[in-house]
């Protein structure tokens, strides 16, 4: 891992080259696997239903429509209008909108505090010492207690919530941050060294670039984080118009329309999803060799 | 390469900066500046639905605005407690169980209850008749479903008058009801607690697994807690606010006009069942349209008619269900000062002397056909 920062900071840029047959094909062969594992899942899931029902086992919990609906039925219920005429999915799609402005901006605030914060810890020993036993408590405090007193001290509004999905942001990027900060090879600090390169040189030409593999994992986990943030952090705030009421909602009704609790959540994740997707592809426009990919 | 993480984290800051200018702008131009309108917030006690019709007719029909006033009707949720949004300031005014607010002030909380919407109880027990459990006496020994946390008093009173003593597990078996019906309708628990309003529709809106048709009355026994033979109701929906803005004379014109213009909007409801319906769901726009009819016509029986007139209620049923509260340990004390209708009466008497009809004493429900999913 120590290389990675030391080549990304001495190496030039790699030509880009036209796509290669075997690209093309490597490209399919993925495609491939994620539709293959999404039929096996899918096919899991029916055949669970199946055996369950069929054998009448209770076990976990018994299986039936309310329990476990048709995947196909989950589908169907994005395609059903609510009662105000939108379709189910126009309504979530909205209302995933609404949650994903509240999560960027709470993942930008938690990324730069989280980034400025590990810049901070990594030039002074004492500071390191002293204020991270807290930065890891921190998020030992369960987000549920957390969120009802930042809309005390906020008041309820988007920005209460954009504050709780920072506050599940910012400590994956401090802790890697800090980490990757620190990754870069000795030898490349001496030759800076001996260059008599300042603080402020070492840091941007030496370990900010060490640090960017180790910042893009933070980000990957904390993309996901800031959108759960959001979610959770809209029911205290009383804000309706986002995919945390969305949920409330439709727990409240599951034993009458189960299937619209599952499309909400199959929407929550897609957002997720689009959250990690969109850092992965800064890194890959960042860092020109993730170390996932180097294998 | 040096300048693209340069580059990138610039990027994610100017996003953020610009989202935040964004947010904030669509903010400023969302609330225009009202001309002359005293802005007061009330706070929900859930998620809007027809519990609420009212307050959200009282808006739609331009009642609150009328008497000068802009209510911003705040949502509530399972992280949030009526009692402290309006006691930390950030609304005026809020709904919760009459009981609840006695517990907020034995604590301290400073609140009272200027109006009491609901006049009677809409908490019910239900069991499956084929169970042959007919009577409150016949749970013993069973499995009985109870909403926690300040929502149990009803029924555990309803157990001792039949003496079963919840608090003895060989009396009887307390389940922690979540808030939904699955664990009644898998037949976990023997009973559940339900409202008339809401999970008791709920039951009737599923299908029954082994005959495929919708659930019927006829297939329940419902133990109303606000009927005679049980007689173990409290009061539930009231309008609280804070002694302080209470006492502030200042204030008497808003809390007169905001309690006058909300009964206009319940009174509307109340003529208005299908159409006070419309207003719920386009200020939810996911909620099932059977379903909040049939909230909408239950929440209209747990308000009327009102012998005193809407918002007023009898000091024996106040202390009715102080008594309930302080023997279920929600209290430790009776509460004293905890209610006044005096602001609620002045309202009343505006509206009779408009020519409205605050008592609803020709009342009649209308009868709700039960519709699968509540769609």
């Amino acid at each position: 891992m120590a290389q990675a920062g030391h080549a990304a900071a001495f190496r030039g840029r790699t030509p880009t080259r036209a796509l290669q047959p075997a690209q093309v094909r490597a490209a399919a062969v993925r495609a491939g696997t994620v539709v293959g594992v999404l039929l096996a899942l899918w096919g899991l899931w029916e055949l669970y239903r199946y055996v369950w029902i069929r054998e009448a086992w209770t076990w976990p919990f018994p299986v039936n429509d309310t329990t476990l609906p048709h995947i196909h039925s989950i589908f169907q219920a994005l395609g059903q209008p609510t009662s105000q005429g939108p379709l189910l999915i126009t309504f979530l799609l909205h209302a995933a909108w609404f949650t994903a402005k509240e999560a960027l901006v709470g993942f930008g605030l938690g990324a730069v505090v989280g980034f400025a914060l590990a810049v901070a810890l990594v030039h002074s020993r004492l500071a390191q010492r002293a204020l991270l036993p807290y930065i890891v408590a921190s998020q030992t405090i369960p987000i549920l207690a957390v969120a009802p007193m930042v809309v005390v001290w906020l008041k309820s509004g988007w920005q209460s919530v954009a504050v709780i999905a920072a506050y599940l942001t910012f400590f994956p990027v401090t802790i890697n941050t800090l980490r990757g900060l620190q990754s870069a090879d000795t030898a490349a600090h001496e030759l800076l060294r001996s260059y008599a390169a300042s603080r402020w040189k070492v840091l941007w030409k030496l370990r900010v670039p060490a640090s960017m593999p180790y910042l893009f994992s933070a980000l990957k986990v904390s993309a996901t984080a800031s959108v759960v943030g959001a979610i959770i952090g809209e029911l205290p705030s009383s804000i309706q118009g986002g995919l945390g009421g969305a949920i409330l909602n439709f727990n409240q009704y599951y034993s009458i329309t189960p299937a619209d609790l599952w499309a909400t959540n199959l929407i929550a994740a897609a957002l997720g999803i689009t959250f990690f997707v969109a850092v992965v592809l800064a890194e890959k426009l960042v860092v020109r060799r993730a170390p996932e990919q180097r294998a | 390469m040096k300048r693209n993480y340069v580059l990138a984290l610039a990027a994610l800051v100017v996003v953020a900066a610009a989202l935040a200018a964004a947010f904030g702008m669509s903010r400023a131009q969302a609330a225009p500046k009202q001309q002359k309108l005293t802005k007061v917030t009330l706070q929900l006690k859930w998620v809007t639905q027809a519990q609420f019709a009212g307050y959200y007719a009282a808006v739609a029909k331009g009642y609150y605005k009328n008497l000068g006033l802009d209510v911003n009707l705040k949502l509530g949720g399972p992280d949030i407690t009526p009692e402290q949004t309006v006691l930390s300031g950030q609304a005026e005014f809020g709904i919760d169980w009459l009981p609840n607010l006695f517990a907020t002030r034995e604590k301290g909380g400073k609140i009272v209850s200027i109006a009491q919407v609901f006049n009677k109880s809409g908490m019910t027990e239900l069991t499956w008749k084929d169970s042959g459990l007919n009577s409150i006496s016949k749970l013993r020994g069973k499995k009985v479903g109870v909403w926690c946390c300040g929502n149990q008093p009803e029924l555990f009173a309803a157990l001792n008058k039949n003496g079963i003593n919840p608090a003895k597990s060989s009396d009887v078996t307390i389940v922690n009801q979540p808030f939904d019906m699955n664990l009644f309708l898998q037949k976990k628990i023997d009973a559940a607690a339900a409202m008339t309003y809401n999970e008791l529709a709920q039951v009737l809106e599923t299908k029954n697994a082994t005959t495929g048709k919708l659930n019927q009355l006829s297939d329940l026994n419902v133990f109303k807690m606000a009927s005679p033979s049980v007689g173990t109701g409290m009061l539930e929906d009231n309008i609280f606010t804070t002694e302080k803005y209470l006492h502030d004379p200042s204030h008497a014109t808003t809390i007169k006009n905001f309690l006058q213009a909300s009964f206009q909007g319940w009174i509307y409801c109340r003529d208005h069942v299908a159409d006070c319906t419309s207003i719920v769901l386009k200020n939810g726009t996911a909620l099932g349209h059977g379903h909040q009819l049939w909230q909408m016509n239950e929440i209209n029986k747990l308000v009327w008619p009102n012998s005193f007139g809407i918002g007023h209620v009898s000091p024996a049923q106040v202390a009715s269900t102080a008594k309930i509260a302080k023997t279920y340990g929600v209290t430790k004390k009776l509460p004293t000062g905890a209610v006044t209708y005096t602001l609620a009466d002045q309202a009343l008497n505006s509206l009779k002397k408009a020519g409205v009809d605050v008592y609803g004493s020709k009342y009649k429900p209308i009868k709700v056909t039960v519709t699968a999913g509540g769609k």
